[in-house]
């Protein structure tokens, strides 16, 4: 048995963690990796596409249900899909109300206890929810956890502020333990340059671009029908842009504490590549009316 | 009214007639209370089967606990190791009670340490207090070890104890080789019993999880003893003396004997005995583990297969005279020491003394509550006794406790009464009490109310309360006692036969009416 890697999803809400989670995870078991996967997000989206279901059972539902977490069997919320792959979610509670990051803390002690981790598996991925807003969804960085991590990001800015705000965040957990940035994976918006600006963001940080995911229908099509690309249509072109995602992830000895940016240096290279607009402080606090003058 | 030279204590000075006129006054002007009828009705309508039913499908509240929560296990547990600074990350409230938790039980002055967290931890994360706490208390207490373990609010905001301790060590707080093992311990899950179970296994992983090289199972031809969740301080002595006896070398791990019982000779001292760190560190050379309470202690036991490699006997908790024979027995067997006679001849005296009393026990209703491993001691003494045990409310119960329990009940003809009711909490217990009257309810001081509320109901529906257990904050010095092995037979035995006929003298101690069996001799 190889040593089993755990790796951490994170990155902005909404750019692509979950799909491009499954896809990669859908290639790893293709190739005849044991994978499983942890959806740390109150959502609960990142396995439907592995079970064809429209949301699994999570940790935290079943728990209310039967009164406690103590009243689980693993059975109950272990579930396994696409090639053998193990799913999980979290769960936690609606918008608004309770905590979700206890329920992140709980669903993985719940897991390590009752031996969801068994000896057979390669990968476990983490897919966290997109910012890391309290100490709960740190929890699969923790020591013992997740060691590598990778952040998708895209050209967008708002998506290159979220990447390197986590990375602020991994600096935290990495000079403590063993946690490293392992990567960032492009998912394309097809924005102009984008693949050299991530690049130039990667190389900033001190990382890499671990690969670029391109912009690509099929992903939708595939997504409408609760199938990864790698299940709904193999021979796809996307389906080896996973494929190849994957096998970079397999071979991956890039680990580091990232360097992340200073606000003004990644403006610096926003600006640089047109994405934002020098800032001209005369117009600061102007209304259109003032600005018509 | 209180004068100085007749000073009355609480009762019976509030019950002189000005204080009565002065509550019921108040009762009526300010207190807007309903009448005494309706109170009547409703207490009444609260001792019915039809509440009960009620009362059984109560789904969100407890009503009286008979747990109390994670770290103050976690505490007790850090006691036992040598010069150990127990320290509780988290808030200073919950810290407070469970020093005075302790100091009402053990009569004794506490150390815990709190590192108050407060609303700008709560929401900044924790480290900063994790870090002058350890600074602070690595500096002021002169302490060998430091154990930390955690209150609900360290746990909901998801603090990471391991990096803040690491933390602490590489930014100077404290030394880089001082001992901190930690363990998290949240209060919404277990109890205290999981929260001893999760700090045990925090402080030996500590100390032999990366330094297992060159140890063999067998080579410091020792047994170790782990009592888990244990207030009983007789019963650490009580096992050192038969092990002794049976001439056995053993480590206690985990030993707050001494701390808890310190001589009151004119110098405070805020550590006592206790296990030291190189025991602990030699413990996996033993020849095998020994888990007194072996269903509560799931993790622990899990790590001391898997790490040390020990081969942990299948035990229970050495109550009673089968059991202990059964840990005696098994300690023979492992260390090749036999039992010695005056072991066999204690054992005798506690058989003659249980063949001397059955006749008073035989046959009595007992009901109970505690933790899990004592309650199973407690029913198996009273079937040998012959006790029939009816309702046993075991509020931390788990699956396996359910299934010893079925197996020890169904072992005996005295068992066929006794129903379990896992997860239940004393005022489940209260109802039945009511409405399938037992002779006695064994338990916690917390049992009195059962004892006051149906007594209100009338003098033949009182259920005297056996203090046995944990917490026992209304008698004196009863914390001393020993519940294990033979010599904790005698103490039950003494305690449920005394409980028994004292009951009798009260009953029977009425002139020209029923003291015709108020006897000279029982």
């Amino acid at each position: 048995m190889s040593k089993l890697r755990q790796c951490a999803i994170y990155g902005k809400g909404g750019i692509g963690k979950s799909t491009t989670t499954q896809n990669l995870v859908a290639a790893l078991a293709e190739a005849g990796k044991k994978v499983m996967i942890v959806g740390c997000d109150p959502k609960a989206d990142s396995t439907r596409l592995i079970l064809h279901a429209k949301m699994q059972n999570t940790v935290m539902q079943l728990a209310a249900d039967a009164g406690s977490v103590e009243d689980l069997e693993l059975e109950d919320v272990l579930q396994v899909g696409f090639k053998g792959i193990k799913c999980a979610e979290s769960g936690g509670p609606e918008p608004g109300v309770g905590c979700a990051g206890r329920g992140v803390i709980t669903a993985i002690n719940f897991l390590e206890e009752e031996g969801a981790y068994s000896d057979d598996l390669d990968f476990v991925f983490y897919d966290v929810l997109g910012d890391v807003v309290c100490g709960g969804f740190a929890m699969p960085i923790r020591e013992g956890k997740a060691q590598e991590i990778y952040i998708v990001v895209s050209g967008e800015m708002m998506a290159m502020y979220a990447a390197n705000n986590i990375s602020k965040g991994i600096v935290k957990y990495a000079n403590s333990g063993g946690v490293r940035l392992a990567g960032l994976i492009c998912n394309s918006r097809k924005t102009d340059r984008e693949d050299e600006l991530i690049e130039a963001l990667a190389a900033k940080i001190g990382t890499q671009m671990i690969h670029f995911v391109p912009r690509d229908n099929v992903v939708q099509h595939a997504e409408i029908r609760r199938m990864t690309v790698i299940e709904y249509d193999p021979t796809a072109k996307q389906a080896d842009e996973y494929r190849e995602l994957a096998r970079k992830i397999v071979e991956n000895k890039k680990f580091v504490i990232p360097n992340p940016l200073e606000m003004e240096e990644l403006e610096e290279l926003l600006m640089e590549f047109g994405i934002m607009e020098v800032e001209d402080e005369k117009i600061v606090g102007k209304t259109a009316a003032e600005l018509a003058v | 009214m209180q004068t100085v030279e007749d000073t009355k204590p609480c009762f019976p000075l509030f019950n002189e007639p000005e204080y009565r006129d002065l509550i019921t006054n108040k009762r009526e002007q300010f207190e807007e209370t309903v009448s005494k009828e309706k109170i009547a009705e409703t207490f009444a309508w609260t001792t019915t089967q039809e509440y009960q039913d009620l009362n059984f499908k109560r789904e969100a509240l407890t009503i009286n606990p008979a747990k109390v929560c994670q770290p103050l296990g976690g505490a007790l547990c850090g006691m036992g190791f040598e010069k150990t600074m127990v320290y509780i990350h988290g808030s200073q409230g919950c810290v407070a009670y469970f020093r005075t938790y302790f100091n009402r039980h053990f009569k004794e002055p506490i150390a815990f340490i709190a590192d108050s967290m407060t609303e700008d931890a709560a929401v900044f994360g924790g480290q900063k207090n994790v870090h002058e706490g350890l600074q602070n208390a690595t500096k002021l207490y002169d302490a060998k070890m430091i154990a930390v373990c955690t209150t609900c609010i360290a746990e909901v905001i998801g603090d990471d104890l391991g990096a803040f301790i690491g933390n602490a060590r590489k930014e100077g707080h404290v030394e880089k080789d001082f001992p901190i093992p930690y363990a998290n311990t949240p209060s919404f899950v277990g109890s205290h019993v999981t929260g001893w179970d999760n700090m045990f296994e925090g402080i030996v992983s500590y100390f032999t999880q990366a330094t297992m090289d060159g140890k063999v199972v067998g080579s410091n031809k020792k047994i170790n003893i782990v009592p888990g969740f244990e207030t009983y301080l007789g019963n650490y002595r009580v096992i050192k003396r038969m092990l002794k006896e049976m001439d056995v070398d053993f480590t206690f791990l985990c030993d707050p004997e001494e701390v808890l019982d310190t001589p009151a000779n004119g110098e405070y001292q805020m550590y006592a005995g206790g296990t030291t760190i190189d025991e602990v560190k030699d413990a996996p050379n033993a020849y095998t583990t020994f888990m007194l309470q072996p269903t509560t202690l799931e993790k622990s036991k899990k790590f001391v297969e898997t790490t040390w490699n020990h081969e942990v006997p299948k035990i229970n908790i050495p109550m009673g005279v089968e059991w202990t024979d059964e840990f005696l027995m098994k300690v023979s067997e492992v260390t090749g020491k036999p039992i010695p006679e005056s072991l066999l001849k204690e054992r005798g005296r506690l058989v003659d003394m249980m063949t001397d009393s059955h006749a008073w026990l035989h046959g009595k209703k007992m009901a109970m509550f505690g933790d899990p491993d004592f309650l199973l001691g407690l029913t198996k003494v009273m079937l040998e006794l012959g006790i029939e045990p009816t309702h046993i409310v075991c509020n931390n119960s788990n699956k396996r406790w359910e299934k010893a329990m079925k197996k020890l009940l169904e072992s005996s003809p005295y068992g066929v009464h006794a129903k379990l009711y896992p997860g239940c909490d004393l005022w489940h217990m209260r109802s039945l009490c009511f409405t399938d009257k037992p002779d006695f309810i064994v338990g916690s001081t917390y049992g009195k109310t059962i004892q006051r509320d149906t007594l209100y109901k009338g003098p033949d529906f009182e259920v005297p309360l056996i203090r046995l257990g944990f917490p026992i904050f209304d008698r004196h010095h009863l914390h001393r006692m020993t519940t294990l092995g033979y010599e904790g037979g005698m103490y039950l035995v003494t305690t449920l036969t005394n409980a028994v006929l004292e009951r009798l003298d009260e009953k029977t101690k009425f002139m020209n009416d029923t003291d015709y069996n108020y006897d000279i001799v029982r």
